[in-house]
């Protein structure tokens, strides 16, 4: 649905957005991750017809954006960062306008304000002027207007920036919802969110795309992915010595607790990392059972996102 | 059976333009929400009559003639216009809705047009309102209707080339103060090259082609002569060009740096 091939966005010397490929089927929700200034909104801005790609081309729904960036836009709903929107008028004279400049005349412009109104639960401030809106509800009407004529993409700039915890919830689920049968691209810089929403992440860092994945692909190239957490009351002798030597570990680490009552009850963690991220979960159990070691708590990581994200992003920056 | 439009040059058109009403509709709208629209109008009326009596001493001059009261109108428009031009995309990239409104399916021609046209009705609606100088000419004495129609054509073309400025400098900056005070310069020469006190001193310095050639770039040149009740085409076709001239540089301004 959306091809992005040879990307090259300048801004005078500097490079934004730097030699990015890659492609989004009908049904993905792809999420653009990356450090503030990576080149994510300008790569979005460039989808949507906003600037002009230095050098590239982006198809949408068959069309180029180069050629037919009318066509294109026609397929788009879109939500700028920061959700800009007329903020003299009110909630429903807003949605109308768009409506209306996107070709919805009469009845037809009515139902589609009511169903993006239902959507985004918009009803109870629709006649309340936009300024006087707080920034959840501002979000929403921006939301609310990218989808006034059910566009098959949505592209989407840190759509749940601003919300409380209970409203991202409900833009994650609205998203998951539409995702089923749109092409949606959105940025975020919430690792949580792009694993709770996104069938697939792009990391671009300094203008490059330097990881494309799912989710647990992503989670695999942590260190920690597939390594067991073990959590005793106490620190036990000798523990890391003897995890060390299970098969298939490749080290230990231990990190100490507080001390919680003043008695030497301080929860402690050992990290048991594998080798070449092997399943070792069943080996370390049978250990700790066969030494009648009281542990709180074990579980196998899947693997830590903020770490793949420092470790691919800073690496990029550095090089 | 239903017949396929979608690709006939009527609603191509249709499809190109249709977004035209709604903006110039959300653009009136918006002046008429914020009290700016009621103080400008206030102001604008005040300052047309104002000017008339006081400064033009109309009521001594004895000439049932709107003459005065137009006579004023190239100085006050500077100040005027420059005001209604000032916030039309400043305003839009401060907030950033140039984001929204230039990538919903609008060409930019039909944005910049849009936006263009309803702030030319709005100061045509401010114009319209100081009908009553017309009905006092009439109670004074015997006015002729036809330059009185044509003044009011007149400072209404000339009006347009004003905003027309202000709109491309507004295109240029975030900042409406930057965009007024750019916009009152370039209109201010404008209007001076036409002034009579600075026409005059021209020819000492220039050849008289060159400075004829000076003169014919002024605002005040051509509206004096529409002013007077002729209208020429050569008059009309000044000011649609200014406005065509900058219309398309806001398109270009735009184009190129919509996005800092």
């Amino acid at each position: 649905m959306i091809e992005v091939r040879k990307l090259v966005k300048k801004f005078g010397g500097l490079t934004a957005v730097d030699n990015i490929t890659f492609e989004v089927k009908q049904g993905q929700v792809l999420g653009f991750l990356g450090p503030n200034g990576a080149g994510k909104s300008t790569t979005m801005k460039i989808i949507t017809g906003f600037i002009p790609p230095t050098s590239g081309t982006i198809i949408v729904g068959g069309k180029d954006v180069g050629e037919d960036s009318l066509g294109v836009r026609r397929q788009i709903g879109y939500l700028p960062e920061n959700a800009p929107a007329y903020s003299e008028m009110n909630v429903r004279e807003y949605l109308r306008f768009i409506a209306e400049v996107r070709g919805m005349r009469g009845a037809e412009r009515n139902r589609a304000v009511e169903r993006v109104v239902e959507i985004t639960s918009l009803d109870e401030v629709l006649h309340r002027i936009i300024d006087n809106l707080s920034k959840g509800f501002k979000q929403r009407v921006c939301f609310a207007q990218a989808m006034i004529h059910d566009p098959p993409v949505l592209i989407l700039d840190e759509p749940t920036d601003g919300l409380d915890p209970n409203q991202k919830h409900e833009m994650r689920e609205v998203i998951r919802g539409m995702g089923q049968t749109k092409t949606i691209i959105l940025s975020t810089h919430i690792l949580e969110e792009m694993e709770a929403v996104c069938t697939r992440a792009i990391i671009i860092a300094n203008g490059r795309l330097v990881v494309d994945g799912t989710p647990d692909e992503l989670a695999a190239m942590s260190r920690h992915h597939n390594a067991v957490m073990v959590r005793t009351i106490r620190p036990q002798d000798g523990l890391e010595a003897q995890l060390r030597e299970i098969k298939g570990v490749a080290s230990v680490e231990r990190e100490d607790g507080k001390d919680v009552d003043g008695k030497g009850n301080a929860p402690t963690t050992y990290a048991v990392f594998p080798q070449s991220a092997q399943v070792i979960l069943p080996e370390v159990s049978r250990f700790l059972e066969s030494k009648k070691i009281e542990f709180l708590e074990i579980f196998a990581e899947r693997g830590r996102m903020d770490e793949v994200f420092r470790q691919v992003t800073l690496h990029e920056e550095h090089s | 059976m239903t017949l396929n439009r979608s690709n006939t040059p009527d609603s191509l058109m249709k499809s190109n333009f249709g977004p035209m009403l709604p903006i110039i509709k959300r653009e009136l709208f918006s002046y008429f929400r914020s009290p700016v629209a009621y103080v400008f109008i206030i102001i604008f009326l005040i300052s047309t009559t104002g000017t008339t009596w006081y400064l033009g001493n109309f009521y001594q001059s004895n000439e049932a003639s709107l003459g005065i009261f137009f006579f004023f109108h190239p100085w006050l428009y500077l100040i005027l216009i420059s005001s209604v031009g000032m916030r039309l995309w400043a305003e839009d990239r401060r907030q950033g809705t140039i984001e929204i409104l230039l990538t919903l399916p609008v060409p930019l021609y039909v944005a910049v047009l849009g936006k263009f046209l309803a702030a030319w009705l709005f100061i045509g609606i401010a114009l319209l309102l100081t009908f009553p100088m017309i009905l006092t000419t009439y109670y004074l004495g015997e006015p002729d209707g036809g330059i009185i129609f044509t003044g009011y054509v007149g400072s209404f073309l000339m009006g347009g080339a004003y905003l027309s400025i202000s709109c491309f400098t507004s295109s240029l900056t975030k900042n409406q103060v930057i965009s007024f005070i750019t916009s009152f310069i370039i209109c201010l020469v404008l209007v001076l090259l036409g002034w009579g006190v600075l026409t005059t001193s021209l020819v000492d310095f220039f050849p008289v082609w060159l400075s004829d050639l000076i003169t014919q770039f002024s605002f005040t040149t051509h509206f004096n002569a529409i002013r007077r009740g002729e209208i020429d085409s050569r008059d009309v076709v000044y000011f649609l060009s200014i406005i065509g001239f900058m219309l398309l540089a806001n398109i270009l301004v735009l184009e190129h740096t919509k996005a800092s």
